[in-house]
């Protein structure tokens, strides 16, 4: 078969695509968890309280930090390393801040007296934490992923010019982004 | 070929033997890499198979022993307490170990068996084959998903030897059993070990659920349009597309059961007392809502189990026909109508928890609609079969004997799906016999067939066909004897999960039928054995595969050398020109889909 025959019409990358469907069924977890959320409220003792405040910064911290992946892998596109490199620890260490923020948040609670686990909680701050927690570990996901395409970019030995990891990546950040922006929106005013 | 592209794009260890043409050359394998940790999707699904049937013997020894109880109820059988210890003191079966033996029973045979030994086993082995691919989309994490899989496995194992027993509160881990440690033995450290288990499978369900939905998608070799597809392939497409959306519904369920049970939440509790405990604090939660969770899985995951055999029994009907399916697109099209259904059913699994009867009645109608695209399926089979060639091999006889079972259980669907009738049927044993048949058994005969069609292309060997056909006769009037008198039992009310039935009045009358049925089933379990002698002695001393198609078969795989190599085709993969099921065409017995399409041909 000649090279001309297979040039078929440009198909999504097989692993692209893998995270796709893998995002498809990460949603599907949260759109559990927040129907669940749904349901209990219209039960009994549902506990109300305000958001913590710093959710609010910490979403502002993740949409940067969206902008810094873009920025990155236009960068890298270009070839030009070093600010690749710079925009890459920046997306990582606002994924970090945006961690420390979500705890900060919870303590909050804590310290306004509204148990998030243990025998004096109520569901309403338990499905705030177990939710919030879960979309912790796919951003903590999200920056361990950044690490390793961070320390391979210092290799010397092998120069890799794909540009597939780092767009991956990056489309995975935007969703754990999509994620706590569909999160903070339906606790503020859905659910 | 595109797929060749795509392999070669990224640079996985994986991708080395994806070369088209001078493959000849030999690729230096280790024991290890070939056998252990394998990324060559033919030997993981052997791997997926092997495994299936190690737990498949488990967990079908487990229900000879829960029989045993059953039929026998005042014997005492020393013997048991050798092998089994505290758990059958003086011979008898413990009431703790009798509901561990039924958890473990259905949890293994549910997930273990059905889920990952059959579409484990034939998703990875048919897929690539079938479509003409290399491989999978991404060979390491068809490795992962078999290793997440073995692990899950020995966990559940471990359970089973712990202090307290294995998990007992039934397959579907209602809360608040699962949930508080202090309910029952099995709910403490039993209950830890299934649940890390199962989060273990649902992990590797998942991994394999998107290498197959991006293999189908993405790799198929050129000419392979979606309507050329061999219908294995659909069917198994709509499983993976089922497992990747209904999995994580039950991983969240999951995860709010772990947050009760170890740090203190109420999602799930409400208002328990338990004896020598006390009271306990949790207020507000709701058990209904596991339920919800559990079953928004739970549906699919029957059909997770059902449709793979229905792909294979599909494509077999068709080659030893010697006819084209009947209804090609009715049968897509009845594949998706039951996997969008699969969905919207899951209430009523739950008609008599307090469920709004008006919602009931909306759960009603969408269950009883999935008696259209079955009937559908059913009869595009009768007539794939109807004035055909029919060649009664075993893999046929299987086939065959899944579409009678696939009857007898789904009319019984019918009488269940109805939320009036399930007040007195619910829970008892006309729901065990309808699901064991159209569900458990059905699928087993579909991974028969599968087994007995595909062996010779897994081995290079033939079953053994004497042996086939006796566990073909005696598996089938086996499964009817056992599950018929269930319908009976059922309808007078006998219901599931009791330990001894002979201390009740009203079910008294059926000491000797539940005698009938335990014996029929020791009976059956050792036919099984008999297969699994077929199995492994055919692998390494069974008649030898002479020709590369042995069934005169369109598909793909029959294209590949007897052994295939990792990378399956040695030089170029074919093209194909026609679908998969042109049989009895134009005076030829059958026309592969490799072969182009001729100027004198009818129709095409």
């Amino acid at each position: 078969m000649t090279t001309v025959q297979t040039r078929e019409p440009q198909k999504i990358h097989p692993h692209k695509f893998t995270l796709w469907v893998g995002m498809g069924s990460i949603v599907m977890m949260f759109a559990a968890l927040t129907s669940a959320y749904i349901v209990k409220k219209n039960q009994s003792s549902w506990l109300e309280f305000e958001l913590p405040r710093i959710f609010w910064y910490s979403t502002f911290v993740i949409l940067a930090s969206s902008v810094t992946i873009q920025l990155a892998i236009k960068a890298f596109k270009a070839r030009e390393m070093n600010r690749y490199r710079n925009l890459v620890t920046i997306t990582a260490i606002l994924g970090v801040l945006f961690l420390v923020m979500q705890g900060l948040g919870f303590q909050s609670l804590e310290l306004k007296n509204i148990a998030l686990t243990g025998a004096k909680s109520n569901s309403a701050a338990s499905f705030l934490f177990v939710i919030t927690f879960l979309h912790m570990l796919h951003v903590l996901g999200g920056v361990i992923a950044l690490l390793v395409i961070f320390f391979k970019a210092y290799r010397q030995k092998v120069k890799n010019y794909s540009a597939m990891p780092i767009e991956l990546a990056g489309t995975y950040w935007h969703f754990v982004d999509a994620i706590w922006i569909y999160l903070f929106i339906f606790y503020n005013w859905i659910g | 070929m595109s797929n060749e592209a795509v392999l070669h794009a990224h640079s996985g260890a994986a991708t080395h033997e994806g070369h088209g043409d001078h493959h000849e050359h030999h690729h230096h394998e280790t024991f290890i890499t070939k056998y252990v940790f394998s990324q060559d999707h033919k030997m993981i699904a052997k791997q997926f198979l092997i495994t299936g049937m190690f737990w498949a013997v488990l967990g079908g020894l487990m229900s000879v022993f829960f029989r045993l109880q059953l039929g026998y109820p005042d014997s005492t059988f020393p013997w048991l307490e050798s092998l089994l210890g505290k758990w059958a003191k003086g011979g008898h079966i413990t009431p703790e170990a009798y509901y561990a033996l039924v958890t473990t029973h259905g949890t293994v045979l549910v997930f273990f068996v059905l889920t990952a030994g059959l579409s484990g086993t034939f998703a990875n082995f048919l897929i690539p084959l079938q479509i003409g691919a290399r491989d999978m989309a991404s060979p390491f994490l068809n490795m992962l998903s078999y290793w997440f899989f073995f692990a899950a496995g020995v966990v559940m194992l471990s359970s089973m030897f712990v202090e307290t027993g294995p998990f007992s509160g039934g397959w579907t881990a209602y809360p608040p059993l699962s949930a508080l440690g202090d309910a029952s033995p099995g709910s403490k450290t039993g209950m830890d070990l299934w649940i890390v288990s199962m989060a273990l499978f649902v992990v590797s369900s998942l991994l394999g659920g998107l290498n197959y939905i991006a293999t189908i998608l993405n790799m198929r070799t050129k000419g392979m349009s979606m309507t050329r597809l061999p219908l294995t392939i659909w069917a198994l497409f709509f499983t993976a597309v089922l497992g990747v959306l209904s999995f994580p519904v039950l991983f969240s369920g999951f995860i709010l059961l772990i947050f009760d049970r170890n740090f203190g939440t109420s999602f799930y509790l409400s208002d328990i007392f338990v004896n020598g405990v006390g009271a306990l604090p949790n207020e507000g939660g709701s058990a209904i809502l596991y339920q919800h969770l559990f079953w928004f899985l739970g549906h699919p995951e029957v059909y997770i189990i059902l449709l793979p055999a229905m792909g294979m029994v599909s494509e077999i009907l068709s080659v030893n026909s010697r006819k084209p399916i009947f209804g090609y697109m009715a049968m897509i099209g009845s594949l998706f109508a039951i996997a969008i259904l699969a969905f919207l059913v899951w209430a009523h699994h739950m008609f008599v928890t307090g469920l709004n009867p008006f919602l009931g009645s909306i759960f009603v109608l969408l269950t009883l609609l999935i008696a259209v695209p079955s009937a559908i399926k059913v009869f595009n089979w009768l007539t794939t079969l109807w004035r055909g060639n029919i060649r009664f091999t075993p893999g046929m006889m299987f086939a065959i004997g899944f579409v009678s079972l696939f009857i007898s259980g789904g009319l019984t669907g019918i009488w269940l799906g109805n939320s009036a009738l399930d007040i007195h049927l619910h829970d008892t044993y006309f729901v065990i016999a309808h699901f064991h048949i159209v569900m458990g058994v059905a699928s087993m005969f579909g991974m028969f067939a599968g087994i007995y069609h595909w062996f010779p292309k897994m081995y290079g060997k033939y079953l053994n066909n004497t042996l086939g056909y006796i566990h073909f006769w005696v598996t089938i009037a086996g499964a009817y004897m056992i599950f018929w008198p269930m319908h009976y039992e059922g309808l007078a009310g006998m219901p599931r999960r009791y330990y001894d039935y002979s201390i009740w009045e009203s079910f008294k009358q059926f000491v000797e039928l539940n005698r009938f049925i335990s014996t029929v089933a020791m009976i059956v379990f050792a036919v099984q054995l008999l297969f699994l002698f077929n199995f492994f002695y055919s692998i390494f001393k069974g008649r030898k595969l002479t020709t590369l198609n042995p069934w005169g078969a369109n598909t793909l795989e029959w294209t590949t050398p007897i052994r295939p190599g990792h990378g399956n085709w040695p030089g170029e993969i074919p093209e194909v020109h026609r679908w998969a099921y042109d049989y009895g065409k134009d005076g030829h017995d059958f026309i592969p889909q490799t072969t182009p399409v001729g100027a004198d041909e009818s129709h095409h």
